[in-house]
C-alpha cells in the first residue's frame, strides 16, 4: 500500500476487500503470506504483540462508526491515548478536533449527534494516535449522500496535508474516486487497478469486472 | 479505563440497579444480622451490669454440674444463716441476700401474663440497700409485706396502675398482692417479653418455697480491697455446697446461656445472609455475563483502539468492584432497618429480645462490606474473562456474536481431572485437618472449592462436569452427614461445600434438560397463569378496565361513562366476598387495598398526562383470560433458546426454593412421627402443660387436678438436667420422674420389662431408652449411677427399657420414681401432666378440670388434639421465622429473572419491533414475556423442589428422629409461589418490550 497515499480498494460483495482489510489489519490470521506494517511482520505475532501494534501503527474507521456511547465526543476522541497511558498532547487534539470541524461539539454524547458528526468524531479518534495506517471500513456506507462527501474530503484531506496512509473499502465508486490508487478484488484476486480514477471510470471498471 | 468503566454503570442505570439489589439484600441481611446479635449483646450486657451493680463479690449454692439453667436445675439455693457470717467478715463493706423464682403475673382475664417464651421473673428487693438495687422506681414506693413493684413494661402492656391488686403465681396457688411500684431495670429500655416482679425477701422467700433460705447474697467490698481479695475472704467461711465469685465473673458465667443462645442465632441469621449472598453471586454472574455478550461489540471497538485483553478484564472488574461498594453500602444502611425487622419479626412471632438501642460495631461495618464486595467481584471474574474473549474483528461484525468460553483453549479431559484432584484433595485436606483457626479453614476451603469448580468447569463435555460436581458435591454431603468422629464444624463444613457443589453441578446439568423442561412446563405455564387470570379477573383486571375505559377509552364521553357503572356495581359485591372470605379482615382489606390502588393508579395517570406529554397506553381490547397459543409459542421458543440462560436464571430460584423444601420435607418428617408417637403413647383424656407449652410447672397444679371427681387416673412427669457417670466419664443427660400411674396413661412399648415396670421403679429403680441401652450395652439389671444438680449421687438399677416410637416420648434418657425424684431435685416441676376421666372428653369434665386449674393460672388442661397441636404451635413459629428468611434468597432471583428478561428485551429489540411490524398486539408482546417469565419460575421451582426432596430425604435417612414425608401441600404453595414471582418479575420487562415503538426498534443499530 503506497506510503502517504489513499488506496482503495472495491471489489463486489464476496470478493475479499472485507477479508484483506481484516488480515492487513492484523485483525485476522492469512492462511498463507505475510503482511509487514511499519516493517514489522505481523502474522506471526501474538496477542499481546498485536494490540501494542494496533496503538502505536494502527488507525480504525467504522461504518458504523463504533463510538462508546457513554463518552463525551472528546473522551471517545482521546480513549485511544487514554489507554496507552498517554498524556493527549493537548495542541494535537486541539488541531485535530478542529480538522474534523467538531470544536464545539466536544462534550456531547455520541447519541446527541448526527451521523455525520459521529464518524468525524471515529475520523478524529483514528488520527489522534499518529498511526502508521488507517483503515476505513466503508466509511460513508451508513451516510447520505452529502455527509459521505465531507467525511471522504476528511480523509482526502488528511493524506494531502500529512501524508496520512489510508486503506479504504468500499462498494461506492464515488468514495473510491478520491483514492489515490484503486484496487478492484474478485473472488479474492486483485483483477484490476486504477490511478487517480474519476467516478464514472470506477463504475465502468465494476461493470467489467461484475459482467 | 476505569472511567470508561464508572461512565458505563451510568449509561446502564436500570441493569446496574437490579444487579446491585441482588447483593445489597445479602448485605443488609449479614449486616442486620450483627446489628441485631449486638444489640441483643449489648442489651443482656446491661442487664447483668445492672445485677450486680456494686457487687463485687456473689455467693451462690453450687450446682453439682453445668447445665440447662432452667426450672429445678438453677443453682440450689442455700441457708439463710450464711448472711450474717458473711457480713461479720473483716472486709465487708455490706451484703445483701437475696431469692428469685418464676413468678407468673396473672392478667385481667385470669391468664398469666406471657410474651412468647420469655421467663417470668421474681426476686427479692431491698430498698434499704439502694447500692445493690438494680431497680429504679419509675411510680409509687418499693414494696412491703403483701405488695409488689412490677416492671415499667409489663405494667405498660397490660396497663397496671399501682395500687392495683394483682394475682401471682410461683410454687403454689395464686396469691394476691397490691402493686406498689411501677420499676425500671437498670438503665435498659426492653428486658424483652420478660415480666419482673419485686418482692420484699420474706414475701419473696415464702412465694418461692424458699423460707429461711437464700440463693444468692452479694458483697460489697470495704474501700481498697481488691474483689479478689474479698473472694478469698468470704471463700473461707462458705460451706460445702456454696461457692463464691467476684461479680463480673458471676455476670460472665450468668451470661453463659445467653452467649450460646445469642451465637447461635447470629450463626443461624448469617447462614441465611450467606445464601441470600450466594443466590446474589448467581444473578450477578449471569446479568454480567448477558451485558458483556451485548457489549461485544463495545469490547471490539476498544480492542481494536489498542486496548488489551488485561485491560477489558480491568474494565469489567472496576465496573463490578464499584457496583459491589455502591450496593454493599447500600446493603449497609438497609441492613440497620432490618435489624428493626428482625425485632420485629421475632416480636411478632412470640420472641421478644431484649432492646437497648441499635449497635453498630465496626467488624458489622467491615464484613459487610467485604462479603458484599468480595462477592460481587468474584461473580465478575468470569465474565470479565470472557470479555476478553471479544476478538477485535468483532468490531465490523454485524450484530453481536457470543465470545467464545475462556476456559475452551485449555478444555479437555486430563486438565480438567487434574484441577478437580486438586481441589478435592485440597478441600478434603483443609477440612480434615487441624487448622489453625476455622477461619483459616474456611477461607482454605473456599479457594479449593473454586479450584474443584474450575476443574469440573474444564471437563470438554459440560454435562460431564456438571456430573462431576454434583456427585462430588453429595459424596462430600453423605460424607459429612455418615462419616463417623466429625466434629461439628467439620460436619457443617463437609455439607455446606456439598451443597454448594451439589447446587452448582445441578445448576449446570440443567442446561441440556432446558429444551426438554420448557415444553413440560410451557402448557403448564399457560394453564396455571389463565387460573391465576380467572381468579384475578373479577377483583382486578375488569374493574380496572372499565376504570380505564371510562377514562380514557374511545368513543365520546357520554357512552364511555356507562363503563363506571359496572366499576361501582362490582364495589358492592366484592364486599360481601371479602366478608365472607375468612378471617374476613383479611378478605375485606385486599377487596379495599385493589379498589384504592385502582383508583390510585389512575390518578397518577391523570396527574401524568396532564403535567407532561405523556400518554396513558391503551388497549381497547376487552381484558380476556384466554390463553393466547401463538404468544406462548414464541414464548416457550425464546426459552428455549438460550438454554444456559435460562438455566442460570432459574438455578438462582432453584436454591432458594430448594432450602425451601427442604426445610418443608424436615418440618414434616418431624412433625409427622411426632403426631403418631403422640397417637400412640396419649391414652389419657386430658394434658395438663403451661400455657406456653413447655415450661415446667408445679406439681401442686396436678395435685389440684388429682381431686377432681371422675378421674381415674392422673401421672405426671417430671423433669430435669442430670449427669450420667459411665467408665469415669459423664454425660449431660435429661433425667424425668414417673409417678406410679404412669402406665394407665401413656402407653409405651417394652423392649425389657413389663408396662407396670414404670409405675413401680421404687428408690433406686430406673427406666432407660432402647437407644441409650444400646449404645451402653445395659441390660435390665446394669447398676448406673446419676448426679442431680444439688449433688446428690443415685446409685441406680436398671429394671426396663422402653422402644419409645420415632417421634419421641416424654420421657428423658433416665427415668426414675417420682419419689425419687422429689427427694434429691430441690423444687421439682412437671413437664406434663396426663389424666385419664370416667367418660373419657367430655364438657362436663372438661370444665371440671379448669375449674381445679383456676388457682393455677399457668397450667392448662388440653385433648389430645390440642397437644398435639399445642406442642407443635412452638415449631411452626419457628418454621415461619425461618420461611421469612429464606424467602429473602427467592426475592434476589426474582430480581435476577427481573434482570435477565430486562436484558434480553433489550437484546431483542429488532425481533420484537420486527414481531410489532408483523401484527402482534403490546397486549401479545406482554403475554409473551410473561410466559417466558413463568416458565424460568416454574423450571427453577421443579428443580428446586426435586433437589430439596432428594436433600431432605438423605437427611431424614440420616437422622432417626426425622422420617421422610413429602409436603404435598407446601409443594403445592411453593409452585404458586413460583408463578407469581414469575408474573411480578415479568411486569417491568413486558411493559418496556409493549411500549417499544416497532418503527424504531428496527432501525435500532
Amino acid at each position: 500500500m503506497g506510503q502517504g497515499r489513499l488506496t482503495a480498494v472495491m471489489g463486489p460483495s464476496g470478493s475479499g476487500k472485507s477479508t484483506l482489510m481484516h488480515i492487513l489489519a492484523g485483525l485476522d490470521k492469512p492462511t498463507s503470506g505475510s503482511v509487514e506494517v511499519a516493517g514489522e511482520e505481523i502474522t506471526t505475532l501474538g496477542d499481546n504483540d498485536l494490540t501494542k501494534l494496533r496503538r502505536d501503527h494502527i488507525g480504525f474507521v467504522f461504518q458504523f462508526f463504533n463510538l462508546l456511547p457513554m463518552l463525551s465526543a472528546e473522551e471517545n476522541i482521546t480513549l485511544p491515548l487514554t489507554i496507552a497511558g498517554e498524556k493527549p498532547d493537548a495542541g494535537w487534539v486541539e488541531q485535530v478536533v478542529s480538522d474534523v470541524g467538531l470544536t464545539d461539539r466536544l462534550e456531547h454524547r455520541p447519541a446527541e449527534l448526527s451521523g455525520g458528526q459521529q464518524q468525524r468524531v471515529a475520523i478524529a479518534r483514528a488520527l489522534v494516535s499518529k498511526p502508521t495506517v488507517l483503515f476505513a471500513d466503508e466509511p460513508t456506507g451508513n451516510l447520505d449522500s452529502t455527509t459521505g462527501h465531507e467525511i471522504l474530503e476528511l480523509l482526502r484531506q488528511a493524506v494531502d496535508e500529512r501524508e496520512q496512509t489510508i486503506v479504504m473499502v468500499t462498494h461506492d465508486p464515488r468514495a473510491a474516486s478520491i483514492a489515490d490508487r484503486i484496487l478492484f478484488l474478485d473472488d479474492g484476486l486483485i483483477v484490476r487497478e486504477l490511478h487517480g480514477a474519476s467516478s464514472h471510470e470506477v463504475v465502468a471498471a465494476m461493470e467489467d469486472i461484475t459482467a | 479505563m476505569t472511567r470508561f468503566a464508572l461512565r458505563g454503570i451510568l449509561g446502564r442505570k436500570l441493569r446496574t440497579a437490579l444487579t446491585a439489589i441482588a447483593i445489597v439484600l445479602g448485605v443488609a441481611m449479614v449486616c442486620g444480622t450483627y446489628v441485631l446479635t449486638d444489640s441483643i449483646t449489648a442489651a443482656f450486657d446491661a442487664i447483668f451490669a445492672s445485677t450486680y451493680r456494686n457487687t463485687d463479690a456473689v455467693v451462690t449454692g453450687k450446682r453439682a454440674f453445668s447445665g440447662s439453667q432452667n426450672g429445678s436445675s438453677a443453682s440450689p439455693s442455700f441457708d439463710e444463716s450464711l448472711l450474717p457470717k458473711v457480713t461479720a467478715l473483716p472486709d465487708v463493706a455490706a451484703a445483701l441476700g437475696g431469692v428469685q423464682g418464676d413468678a407468673h403475673l396473672i392478667g385481667k382475664n385470669g391468664k398469666s401474663i406471657v410474651f412468647g417464651g420469655a421467663p417470668n421473673i421474681g426476686f427479692s428487693v431491698d430498698p434499704t440497700q439502694p447500692r445493690f438495687n438494680s431497680l429504679t422506681l419509675v411510680k409509687g414506693s418499693w414494696p412491703g409485706p403483701g405488695q409488689l413493684v412490677v416492671d415499667e413494661s409489663t405494667a405498660g402492656k397490660k396497663d397496671l396502675q399501682v395500687g392495683q391488686t394483682i394475682g401471682v403465681q410461683s410454687r403454689g396457688p395464686v396469691q394476691k398482692f397490691d402493686i406498689s411500684g411501677i420499676a425500671k431495670y437498670g438503665a435498659v429500655s426492653s428486658i424483652g417479653g420478660a415480666t419482673l416482679a419485686g418482692f420484699d425477701l420474706r414475701t419473696a422467700q415464702q412465694l418461692f418455697g424458699k423460707t429461711g433460705q437464700l440463693d444468692q447474697i452479694r458483697i460489697a467490698a470495704k474501700s481498697g480491697v481488691s474483689p479478689q481479695q474479698l473472694v478469698a475472704e468470704v471463700a473461707k467461711i462458705l460451706p460445702r455446697d456454696t461457692q463464691v465469685k467476684t461479680g463480673t465473673a458471676q455476670a460472665t458465667s450468668d451470661a453463659n446461656d445467653t452467649t450460646d443462645f445469642l451465637s447461635f442465632l447470629q450463626k443461624i441469621l448469617l447462614a441465611f445472609g450467606l445464601i441470600a449472598l450466594f443466590v446474589g453471586a448467581f444473578v450477578i454472574a449471569n446479568s454480567l455475563s448477558i451485558t458483556i455478550a451485548q457489549r461485544t461489540r463495545e469490547f471490539a471497538t476498544l480492542r481494536t483502539i489498542g486496548a488489551s485483553r488485561g485491560q477489558v478484564m480491568v474494565s469489567v472488574i472496576v465496573e463490578a468492584f464499584a457496583v459491589g461498594i455502591l450496593a454493599s453500602l447500600v446493603g449497609l444502611f438497609f441492613g440497620l432497618g432490618l435489624a428493626k425487622g428482625l425485632f420485629k419479626l421475632f416480636d411478632a412471632a412470640g420472641l421478644t429480645l431484649p432492646n437497648n438501642g441499635l449497635t453498630t460495631e465496626t467488624r458489622t461495618v467491615v464484613v459487610s462490606l467485604a462479603l458484599g464486595i468480595g462477592i460481587t467481584v468474584l461473580a465478575s471474574v468470569y465474565p470479565a474473562l470472557r470479555a476478553t474473549m471479544v476478538p477485535p474483528i468483532a468490531a465490523v461484525r454485524e450484530g453481536a456474536t457470543l465470545p467464545s468460553e475462556p476456559l475452551d483453549a485449555i478444555r479437555g479431559i486430563w486438565p480438567a481431572v487434574i484441577a478437580t484432584a486438586v481441589g478435592v484433595v485440597g478441600l478434603a485436606a483443609s477440612i480434615s485437618l487441624k487448622p489453625a483457626t476455622t477461619l483459616v479453614t474456611i477461607v482454605l476451603a473456599v479457594v479449593f472449592l473454586v479450584i474443584t469448580l474450575f476443574g469440573c468447569a474444564l471437563f470438554p463435555s459440560r454435562t460431564v462436569g456438571a456430573l462431576v460436581s454434583f456427585g462430588l458435591g453429595f459424596a462430600s454431603l453423605l460424607y459429612g452427614l455418615f462419616g463417623s468422629g466429625l466434629g461439628a464444624t467439620r460436619v457443617l463444613l463437609f455439607i455446606g461445600v456439598g451443597v454448594l457443589l451439589v447446587f452448582f453441578g445441578f445448576a449446570r446439568v440443567a442446561t441440556p434438560l432446558i429444551p426438554g423442561l420448557s415444553s413440560f412446563m410451557s402448557p403448564v405455564a399457560r394453564w396455571s397463569v389463565f387460573g391465576l387470570n380467572v381468579l384475578v379477573w373479577p377483583f382486578w383486571t375488569f374493574p380496572y378496565w372499565c376504570l380505564r375505559y371510562g377514562i380514557w377509552g374511545p368513543g365520546r364521553a357520554s357512552k364511555r361513562v356507562i363503563a363506571f357503572v359496572p366499576f361501582v356495581l362490582l364495589g358492592p359485591v366484592l364486599l360481601v366476598v371479602g366478608i365472607a372470605s375468612t378471617p374476613s379482615s383479611i378478605g375485606l382489606a385486599v377487596v379495599g387495598g385493589l379498589y384504592t390502588a385502582m383508583v390510585l393508579v389512575v390518578l397518577v395517570m391523570a396527574v401524568r398526562k396532564r403535567l407532561t406529554s405523556w400518554a396513558p397506553e391503551w388497549p381497547a381490547d376487552f381484558p380476556s383470560v384466554v390463553p393466547d397459543r401463538s404468544t406462548t409459542r414464541v414464548g416457550r421458543e425464546n426459552a428455549r433458546r438460550n438454554p444456559q440462560r435460562t438455566a442460570s436464571t432459574a438455578a438462582a430460584l432453584m436454591i432458594g426454593l430448594a432450602l425451601v423444601t427442604l426445610v418443608a420435607t424436615l418440618a414434616s418428617g418431624i412433625i409427622k412421627p411426632f403426631k403418631d408417637a403422640v397417637d400412640q403413647l396419649f391414652v389419657a383424656d386430658y394434658a395438663i402443660t403451661a400455657q406456653n407449652n413447655f415450661d415446667p410447672i408445679p406439681p401442686s397444679a396436678a395435685r389440684a387436678a388429682a381431686k377432681v371427681p371422675g378421674v381415674v387416673a392422673i401421672a405426671s412427669v417430671r423433669g430435669g438436667d442430670g449427669e450420667i457417670l459411665r467408665n469415669g466419664q459423664t454425660t449431660l443427660i435429661q433425667v424425668t420422674g414417673a409417678e406410679p400411674q404412669t402406665s394407665r396413661v401413656i402407653d409405651m412399648k417394652w423392649q425389657d420389662g413389663s408396662p407396670t415396670t414404670i409405675d413401680h421403679l421404687g428408690s433406686n429403680g430406673a427406666v432407660i431408652s432402647k437407644a441409650y441401652a444400646k449404645d451402653h450395652d445395659l441390660v435390665v439389671g446394669s447398676p448406673i449411677v446419676v448426679l442431680t444438680p444439688s449433688g446428690s449421687v443415685l446409685a441406680l438399677k436398671v429394671k426396663g427399657i422402653m422402644a419409645p416410637p420415632t417421634g419421641g416420648s416424654p420421657f428423658g434418657t433416665v427415668t426414675i420414681s417420682s419419689s425419687a425424684f422429689d427427694a434429691h431435685y430441690q423444687q421439682p416441676l412437671n413437664l406434663f401432666t396426663f389424666v385419664k376421666m370416667r367418660g373419657g372428653v367430655t364438657d362436663a369434665n372438661t370444665k371440671a378440670l379448669d375449674d381445679a386449674l383456676k388457682g393455677f393460672p399457668n397450667a392448662k388442661a388440653q385433648t389430645r388434639q390440642q397437644f398435639k397441636d399445642n406442642q407443635i404451635a412452638g415449631f411452626t413459629t419457628v418454621l415461619n421465622i425461618i420461611y421469612v428468611l429464606l424467602a429473602l434468597s427467592v426475592v434476589v432471583s426474582f430480581f435476577g429473572i427481573v434482570n435477565t428478561l430486562v436484558l434480553t428485551v433489550y437484546e431483542r429489540t429488532r425481533e420484537l419491533g420486527m414481531l410489532r411490524a408483523i401484527g402482534m398486539t403490546r397486549r401479545q408482546v406482554r403475554r409473551m414475556i410473561r410466559h417466558e417469565s413463568v416458565m424460568t419460575a416454574l423450571i427453577g421451582a421443579a428443580l428446586g423442589i426435586v433437589l430439596g426432596l432428594v436433600l431432605g430425604g438423605v437427611l431424614a435417612f440420616r437422622v432417626k428422629e426425622i422420617v421422610f414425608a413429602v409436603p404435598w401441600i407446601q409443594l403445592v404453595v411453593f409452585t404458586i409461589a413460583a408463578i407469581v414471582v414469575g408474573i411480578i418479575a415479568a411486569i417491568l420487562p413486558a411493559r418496556r418490550a409493549a411500549r417499544l415503538d416497532p418503527l424504531q426498534a428496527i432501525a435500532y443499530e
